[in-house]
């Protein structure tokens, strides 16, 4: 399955591009992540665990990043396995574009799975998929800028700004 | 007035007093002193190369006895293919090994991997977590025309290509053609008959034992024919000799076909009982019956119809991509070939027909026999191209089909077969009854008044059951004889045990079989129990498929009851000091010509087995007599079915209103019997046409693995039948004159159920000359939209 999307995001392309090597951000970022471990280089192993339909499993994989071109562009790829779940394996093509006040992040992703998770949740993967990769990236755009609803994030008076904890941690 | 015992007889089936109130013995009711049990590692990749397997992790875990891995079966034999097709260049077909555990490759999602034995299932199941695997996924062969092409992945690397064989058959090819070229009309029309599930209530499952102490190996299986499975299994994968060997398949909860087979896990179970010494069990979820039982159908076709000007048809040509799967199953290459193509004359005297089937390996799940195996695809195929050419000529399909109809018999078709005898104009002229066709076109404008289209879909069908006579089967390639066999044992008290070589899982053998031997004798029918199942007590019979129960196992019973009667009559002869040849036998009682002598029953079976007044000089004491039984011909069940369907308009969602059946079985044994064969090999069909459907996304996953997503009929999806088995042209060459009844439901129903919908959609004005198979809302739906 393929599916792609565009989200502005309030900051400088470093910045977002550092946020996408740190894997504590990443590890924020995943729905369901229980540990991430490692570095941009080397890749990251993670656990994840996750409820696709009927099927629920803790995942243990991999992710690496590739093809990077900073600040431009990488591709982002993990692939996980759930015993007898299955496994999950997919990318994502990441660019960052400068826009007013910002940068422009459009992400183009695939997925596939196989085992039980194929044999039981093939109906709702598409959707699955989608609601990942959205929750990936609003929650990363929430990590590098803060969260569009000032009322969700009192926090934000306090340290003074509209400011994502990463961004507060890069720019404190 | 029906009769109430004996042939004819409605005697209500003995054996659903213990199925009905839970007392089946089932294989997974089966447990064995010691048993240990097995979870097998299954691939979840379509195509890889195993790079590593390491299991020692999982072998420290608390329970763990064993883990067997592809490295444990080196030197074993893989599972044997049971039917060697030659393809049209003269070569054998490519038949690659198929192991127990896979070595090397894996090659569909679910081929078996490793297999952890433990002291429960649990335990089993939680060191498989603790096994890894390393597979390097490698691109997958998924779609039959793609698998084809140069650059497709090769499912077997030590094949040349993925295509088993290229077969062809019929007429002469150019006699063929030529007949094309001075048609008046030709008719094409390209179709598929999509994968199918089988499904049986039961799921398989196997316990493999052994005992040290006299170097036997028993298997309980969920088999439709326990000597077949031990013939293949001892003879070509463990090699484990026949007195060495027994397979029990106990009450089988449904088959359909999928239980015909040689597992890997049958022959795993028995092979690691001897290993460890503990018996194994094995019992299939669900999940895996779907990754792991062979599955049905998967045919693409092109079929085209020759007609003069007078709507003769003077040629058929077909070609067809039959999908194998991974592995060839025990019987798969024989389904496109051998029960298809020589069914393609149907119930029509086509001078000229010419098949051509490429058998074609992906990677996907094996496919073999399911519930008419071929027949239905020749059936669907032929029924549906005759249904657009009446459409395309503008003249009454029915008209049509009487036209072109096989009306003298014995007739040899083009395609290798003879039919024995059958009346399709009988047939037709029943169901038009039965049907109601003449009030069709009320119910029509009564479906529109409700804002709904009203389709009527008829045809005819014939199948080649009775399977088989075993020189011809032989020549066609068979590795093994199609007799069976049956001994009537007569006990000194004159009850009745009769071992039959036939399998009983769901066709009410236990009740009709004693009918048989009930009439032949004149007692009552619970004197008789019918023992089958356990290869240790029923004489070597090949088992329960083609619809050859009662055709062929209950022509050897015949044969063996016949061999009883005139012993027994010797018998009456000497307790009467009566000549031989005036001894008659009625109602239980011998009685002499032109005398009032009797003696009963019970008094010779006694006499047999207490021989103190007795002729031992001329005869042995006791009443037991085997026969085998291997029939000359094929027998050929045949008729019209017609359905009714209403289709929604606004979402596409068709409903089967109406469905009639009229056939021609020869000879019924237990009518009510009969009716509930139809019943359920409707049920399958209408699931075929409107419901089922086996789908593999493109890197070989196969979606539809669970109820969720694999659509089976339920009881609210199928109408009130009106089945009719009146006409009857008794079989011409079995003891009985009955042909077999239980796949022609499932054979004759889906061309019905698609001819419907298309007279459905057309009715409204739609241009709709075909939708493939399931016919579901989305579907046909998008077929209105144009």
């Amino acid at each position: 399955m393929h599916l792609n999307d565009t989200r502005d995001i309030m900051a400088d392309r470093q910045t977002v591009w550092a946020a996408l090597m740190d894997p504590d951000v990443l590890k924020a970022c995943v729905p369901g992540c229980q540990e991430m471990e490692g570095s941009a280089e080397d890749g990251f192993t993670a656990v994840v665990v996750q409820k696709v339909g009927p099927v629920k499993a803790t995942f243990k994989g991999t992710v690496t990043l590739s093809d990077m071109n900073e600040p431009d562009s990488l591709r982002l790829s993990g692939e996980g396995k759930g015993g007898a779940a299955g496994f999950a394996k997919g990318g994502a093509d990441v660019t960052l574009e400068e826009i007013e006040g910002g940068t422009r992040l459009t992400y183009d992703v695939d997925a596939k799975v196989g085992g039980k998770l194929a044999q039981l949740g093939s109906r709702i993967i598409d959707g699955f998929a989608k609601k990942m990769a959205d929750q990936f990236f609003t929650r990363f755009q929430e990590a590098v800028e803060g969260p569009e609803d000032e009322t969700e994030a009192p926090e934000a008076e306090e340290t003074g700004g509209k400011k994502g904890w990463f961004k507060r941690l890069v720019k404190s | 007035m029906p009769k109430d015992h004996g042939i004819g007889a409605s005697s209500k089936r003995r054996e659903d007093v213990r199925f009905l109130t839970g007392a089946g013995q089932y294989t997974d009711d089966i447990n064995v002193q010691g048993q240990t049990y097995v979870h097998f590692i299954r691939s979840d990749v379509a195509h890889g190369r195993i790079n590593g397997i390491n299991t020692s992790a999982a072998e420290a875990m608390p329970g763990v006895i064993r883990i067997f891995t592809g490295a444990d079966f080196e030197g074993i034999g893989g599972l044997p293919c049971g039917w060697q097709v030659t393809d049209r260049h003269g070569e054998p077909m490519k038949e690659p090994a198929h192991p127990v555990l896979a070595q090397g490759k894996v090659r569909h999602v679910g081929d078996p991997i490793a297999a952890v034995v433990a002291e429960s299932y649990a335990k089993a199941r939680d060191a498989a977590e603790a096994v890894e695997v390393d597979i390097e996924e490698l691109p997958a062969a998924i779609d039959m025309k793609a698998a084809l092409e140069g650059n497709a992945p090769k499912v077997h690397d030590d094949l040349a290509d993925n295509l088993c064989y290229d077969w062809a058959f019929g007429s002469d090819a150019a006699e063929v053609d030529a007949a094309f070229s001075n048609a008046a009309h030709v008719t094409t029309l390209e179709l598929v008959n999509q994968r199918l599930v089988a499904n049986p209530m039961e799921p398989r499952v196997a316990v493999g034992d052994f005992s040290r102490a006299t170097d036997e190996s028993t298997l309980y299986t969920t088999s439709q024919n326990p000597h077949v499975i031990r013939l293949l299994m001892g003879a070509f994968v463990l090699g484990i000799p026949e007195h060495k060997l027994r397979v029990v398949a106990p009450d089988v909860g449904g088959g359909f076909g999928s239980k015909i087979f040689h597992y890997a896990e049958e022959a795993f179970c028995t092979f690691a009982a001897r290993q460890i010494n503990r018996p194994v069990k094995w019992t299939a979820s669900r999940s895996e019956a779907f990754l792991s039982d062979a599955q049905g159908r998967d045919h693409v076709t092109k079929i085209e119809l020759a007609l003069d000007a007078d709507n003769n048809f003077t040629a058929l040509r077909t070609e067809t991509y039959a999908n194998m799967g991974a592995y060839l199953s025990t019987f798969a290459p024989s389904v496109p070939t051998w029960l298809h193509g020589t069914l393609m004359a149907g119930n029509y005297k086509t001078p000229l027909i010419h098949v051509n089937v490429k058998a074609v390996f992906t990677n996907t799940v094996p496919v073999d026999a399911y519930r008419g195996a071929g027949r239905p695809e020749a059936t669907y195929q032929l029924e549906r191209v005759i249904d657009k050419a009446a459409r395309e000529r503008g003249v009454d399909p029915i008209a049509l089909r009487r036209q072109n109809f096989v009306t003298e018999f014995p007739y040899a078709t083009p395609v290798a077969v003879e039919y024995d005898t059958g009346d399709y104009v009988a047939t037709m002229d029943k169901l038009e009854e039965i049907a109601d066709i003449a009030g069709f076109e009320a119910r029509r404008k009564e479906s529109e008044a409700r804002g709904k289209l009203r389709g009527l879909g008829v045809n005819c069908y014939i199948e080649a059951c009775g399977i088989a006579p075993s020189n011809l089967v032989g020549q066609l390639g068979a590795r093994a004889g199609l007799y069976d066999a049956a001994t009537v044992r007569v006990n000194a008290t004159g009850t009745i045990s009769v071992m039959v070589g036939a399998h009983s899982h769901g066709q009410g053998h236990e009740t009709a079989f004693p009918q048989v031997v009930a009439e032949m004798l004149g007692i009552d029918e619970s004197m008789i129990d019918i023992v089958h199942g356990d290869s240790s007590k029923i004489p070597f019979g090949m088992g329960t498929y083609g619809s050859r129960s009662i055709a062929v196992c209950g022509s050897a019973m015949v044969r063996a009851t016949e061999k009883i009667i005139a012993k027994a009559k010797k018998i009456a002869a000497h307790l009467m000091e009566a000549s031989e040849a005036d001894i008659g036998i009625k109602d239980g009682q011998f009685t002499v010509a032109g005398t009032d002598k009797s003696v009963a029953w019970g008094d010779v079976t006694l006499a047999a087995y207490v021989p103190h007044n007795y002729p031992l000089e001329e005869i042995e004491p006791g009443l037991e007599e085997t026969a085998f039984y291997d029939p000359s011909n094929f027998t050929y069940p045949a008729g019209a079915y017609a359905c009714e369907v209403e289709v929604d308009p606004d979402t596409g969602k068709v409903t089967v209103e109406r469905f009639a059946a009229a056939d021609d079985f020869g000879n019924i044994i237990n009518p009510m019997i009969v009716d509930g064969q139809v019943h359920g090999g409707i049920g399958q069909g209408i699931g075929q046409a409107l419901m089922e459907n086996c789908a593999y996304d493109e890197n070989g996953q196969l979606i539809s693995a669970s109820y969720m997503d694999y659509a089976m009929p339920r009881a609210d999806d199928v109408p009130f039948y009106t089945v009719d088995h009146s006409c009857q042209t008794p079989c011409t060459h079995n003891p009985l004159g009955v042909k077999g009844c239980g796949e022609a439901g499932a054979i004759g129903s889906p061309p019905a159920v698609i001819n419907a919908v298309v007279d459905a959609l057309q009715s409204a004005g739609h241009n709709v000359t075909h939708i493939d198979m399931p016919a579901s809302p989305q579907r046909v739906w998008a077929a209105m939209q144009g």
